[in-house]
Parts: C-alpha cells; sequence; structure tokens
C-alpha cells in the first residue's frame, strides 16, 4: 500500500531499531529454527514475511532485501528495479519517470536514510545483481542459513 | 592529433602503458586534449551505406561517435551492430550499452563480440522504460543496472573472466563509460553516485543535456570535492535546440532532460530561433571549456547532425586539430612512407 509505504520511510529510525532488535531475535533463534528445518519452515515464513513487508513496504518478495541499507524503501518497486541508486529521468518535482504519480523509490530512500543512523553511507557499496532463483523465497531464513551472515 | 603509430584503417591502435584499450577516444583523453564526441542516430533501416552516410557528417570534427542502444526505448539498428560497421572503417564508435533488453548472458556475450569487431570504448547505460517508446508492450528486462552492468564488464576485461567465474582466453580491452545526470534530483547525490560509478569501473562520463550551467558548476565542485576529477574524464552533454517549442517538447517528454525557463524565452524571443540555438549551444560550450575538470563535450544533435560540425567549428575547443577520419591521412601517409 502506497501509503503505508511512504509512512515507513518517515519512520525509517523508528523501523531501523525494531529491525535490529529483530535481527538479535533471528541470531539468537537460528539454533532453534535449523532444528526445526529451515525447508520445512520455508513456506510459512515467506507468507508472514510477505505479509509483513508487504503491508509496510510493498514488498516484491525478491529473497535479497536490503531495505536497512536504502532507507527502509524497497528499491524493487523502482519500475526498472534498480538497486544502485536512482536513474537519469527523475522528473525535477522527484517524481518516476514512468509512473508519474509516484515519487522515485530513491529520492524516497534518500530521505529514509537520512532518518537512519546508518546514514546515506550505506549507499556507497555497490549492490550486486539478483540472484533471480531466490525470488519468492524468505530472506530471513536466508540470513538463517547463510549463517554467521547478519540479517540486514 | 595525428598518432605516430597510427594503424591501416580498421586495424587497432597499439594498447599505451596505463591505458586499458587500444581506442582513440582513450589515447584523445589522455594526451589531455579536449574530447568532442557525437551521438549517431542508428538509422531504421537494415542498409549499411545510411549508417556510414550519418558517421560522414561528423568526420573532422568529433573523436568519436556514441552508437545508441535504442535509445528512448524506440527500434532501430542495433548498437552492436552499428559499431561493427563503423571500427571496419577505422572509426572509433562508442558503444551504448543498456540493460532494458537484454540479460546478463547476452550482454556479457555482446561485449565480447564487440571487442572482437574492434569496438573499443563502452558506455554502460540503465536504458530508458520501455514505457516511453515505441513498443511499450514490451518486457523490460533490467536484469542488471548500470551499476552492476560496469562492474561486470570491468571484471570481463580486468579478472578475465565471465560472472560465473568461467575463464575467457582473451579479454575485451576496453575503455569503460556511464551516464550521469546532474540536472536530475535527488541532486545532493549525483556526484556520489558519480564517485560508486567510478569505483565500479567508469573511466569517462558522458552526462545528460546541459542547459543549467549553475547546477554543471555545483555539481562538478562536488565532483572536486570527492576528489574525482583525476580518475575520471567527464564530458558534458550538450546540444542545439532548433526552437522553443522542440525545448518544450523535449522538457516534458524525455526523461531527465532539463531546460531552464530563461532558455526557452530565449529561443521564443529570437527571430531565427534556430540560428539561436546554436549560438547558445556554442556559449555553452564555451564555457563549459573553462570549467575545471571538464575533459570534452558529447554532442546530442538530433535530426540536426549537420549542426555538429557548425558548433564545433564555431566554439573553436579543437584549436585547430582535425580528428581522425577514414580520408583524413590519406594525403599525409603516402608522403610518410616516402620520407
Amino acid at each position: 500500500m502506497y501509503a503505508l509505504r511512504l509512512w515507513s520511510t518517515r519512520h525509517a529510525r523508528g523501523l531501523e531499531t525494531v529491525y535490529r532488535l529483530f535481527e538479535g531475535l533471528l541470531a539468537a533463534s537460528a539454533p532453534l529454527l535449523r532444528a526445526i528445518g529451515l525447508r520445512r519452515l520455508e513456506r510459512p515464513t515467506a507468507a508472514v514475511e510477505k505479509l509483513v513487508k508487504g503491508l509496510l513496504f510493498d514488498c516484491r518478495m525478491c529473497g535479497q532485501c536490503v531495505l536497512s541499507s536504502t532507507g527502509m524503501t524497497c528499491p524493487m518497486n523502482c519500475p526498472k528495479e534498480l538497486r544502485n541508486g536512482p536513474c537519469g529521468g527523475v522528473r525535477a518535482d522527484g517524481a518516476c519517470e514512468i509512473e508519474p504519480a509516484m515519487r522515485c523509490v530513491w529520492v524516497e530512500a534518500w530521505d529514509g536514510s537520512r532518518r537512519m543512523r546508518a546514514g546515506a553511507a550505506a549507499f556507497a557499496a555497490l549492490s550486486a545483481p539478483l540472484d533471480r532463483r531466490l525470488k519468492g523465497s524468505s530472506t530471513w531464513l536466508g540470513r538463517v542459513r547463510e549463517r554467521g551472515g547478519a540479517p540486514s | 592529433m595525428i598518432f605516430a603509430d597510427e594503424p591501416e584503417p580498421g586495424q587497432p591502435l597499439p594498447i599505451l602503458p596505463g591505458h586499458s584499450s587500444p581506442g582513440r577516444l582513450e589515447r584523445v583523453l589522455r594526451a589531455g586534449a579536449f574530447a568532442v564526441t557525437a551521438e549517431l542516430a542508428p538509422p531504421d533501416s537494415a542498409d549499411a551505406k545510411e549508417v556510414y552516410a550519418r558517421a560522414r557528417i561528423f568526420d573532422g570534427h568529433v573523436d568519436a561517435i556514441n552508437a545508441t542502444d535504442g535509445s528512448g526505448a524506440n527500434c532501430h539498428m542495433s548498437s552492436v551492430a552499428v559499431c561493427a560497421l563503423l571500427t571496419r572503417v577505422g572509426y572509433s564508435p562508442v558503444m551504448q550499452i543498456s540493460c532494458r533488453d537484454r540479460n546478463r548472458i547476452a550482454i556479457q556475450g555482446d561485449i565480447l563480440g564487440a571487442a572482437a569487431m574492434g569496438v573499443c570504448s563502452l558506455l554502460c547505460l540503465t536504458g530508458d522504460g520501455v514505457e516511453s517508446g515505441d513498443h511499450p508492450e514490451a518486457k523490460p528486462v533490467f536484469d542488471l543496472d548500470s551499476l552492476s552492468l560496469l562492474e561486470l564488464a570491468r571484471t570481463l576485461r580486468d579478472e578475465g573472466r565471465f560472472q560465473s567465474g568461467r575463464k575467457l582466453a582473451s579479454p575485451p580491452r576496453m575503455f569503460l563509460g556511464a551516464a550521469e545526470n546532474p540536472f536530475a534530483p535527488p541532486y545532493e547525490w549525483r556526484a556520489r553516485r558519480l564517485a560508486k560509478k567510478v569505483a565500479a569501473g567508469a573511466q569517462f562520463i558522458q552526462t545528460q543535456y546541459c542547459f543549467d550551467l549553475p547546477r554543471l558548476k555545483a555539481f562538478m565542485a562536488e565532483v572536486e570535492e570527492l576528489g574525482l576529477l583525476d580518475k575520471v574524464f567527464i564530458l558534458v552533454g550538450v546540444g542545439p535546440l532548433p526552437s522553443a517549442r522542440t525545448a518544450e517538447w523535449l522538457r516534458s517528454h524525455v526523461p531527465g532532460v532539463h531546460i531552464p525557463d530563461e532558455v526557452v524565452r530565449r529561443l521564443a524571443s529570437a527571430p531565427d530561433a534556430k540560428r539561436e540555438g546554436r549560438r547558445l549551444c556554442v556559449e555553452l560550450i564555451q564555457a563549459i571549456r573553462a570549467l575545471k575538470g571538464v575533459a570534452g563535450v558529447h554532442v546530442m544533435a538530433y535530426r540536426q547532425e549537420e549542426a555538429v560540425a557548425e558548433v564545433i567549428a564555431a566554439s573553436g575547443v579543437l584549436q585547430g586539430r582535425v580528428p581522425w577520419y577514414p580520408s583524413r591521412d590519406r594525403q599525409t601517409q603516402p608522403q610518410k612512407a616516402a620520407s
């Protein structure tokens, strides 16, 4: 939902805190999740993730979530699915070149990131091209799977 | 500028130490000359003669010719084919490659093929959305974005491998470029985005049309502050506007083109708008030339390509230099051989 997505960006700092807490929770419960079986958990977890993140961020379930380094704005809402910043077509009023009724997700990301502790520094890192095989899968469980890595 | 090691047309120049390509554009820029590039509009045709006719217009005025890749998401002859035709006779094209129409498998194949055909410069672009072109019903691909495309090209060249890790027998020797638009929001981000492109592998930049000098100056100041001036060659996009109406159309229909009101007013009140547009372009080129850190201009003169020669000559930026073109050395070469 577009309005809620904009709300999330405005409250990027609070959501960052929630994310950090959740990250710790996920790390702590990793052994338990593994004991239950990550494959068994995949479908229900992905469904919950889709619901929660879909509501808050219009999440597209790319399976490689970068929300916390993009100002709590999902870059998959960019019609070009850009993951490394805005294209050159952003309109003077900050609207998307392709969908004039929508603000450029990267203009939003810029605003959101300035409210966050991590700040705009996160943008400097190059985001690798998506692994299209992960579409529809849970990023949360993905992090548990590749752990030690922390969720983003 | 005549290189002592000028090869037979169609053959690559030797790669100088510290250079990444056998290309003319890299040579000119690294030699410190103010470079001029121009955009060739690819024909809606399968006739090679049309490509050569369009290239000939620029003879003696430009160091490299950009072959666009379905610009504005409109269908034309492909950039890889235009470049292959141009390199056959010795021109030095900049192959534009956009992420809109091809995935990483096709793009890597095209880069290898282009290098094999003598293409030495690559401009890595995201590309316009299909919605703005003549086939809005097409599937937009965008498997990569301009940044990941740059990094992919650099990996092919410097590490001699595909993204998958599979080794190449011979890597593509290419001078890598990217675009930037200092005239689109978020303005605070544009110089940082340039830094990111440089980090990903960009060695030269061609910008979107510049009609707003103060904005460009602010952008260049930030670029300098980030310490990028000696890391990347920046060519600023310019172009003659034929009328106030075209200016209005461009700024409302072409993504990323910013034309200030006073420019439109100046064209509207001029008795001869076409001449005024060219005069304005010359003034801009001269002002841009004076800016610290600008390495050249990229002239985009869609549907008035004949204006490029006139505008470049009037601006005096080549300072008497005659960029290479197929018949340039025909008179001097036999003399060189005889002496």
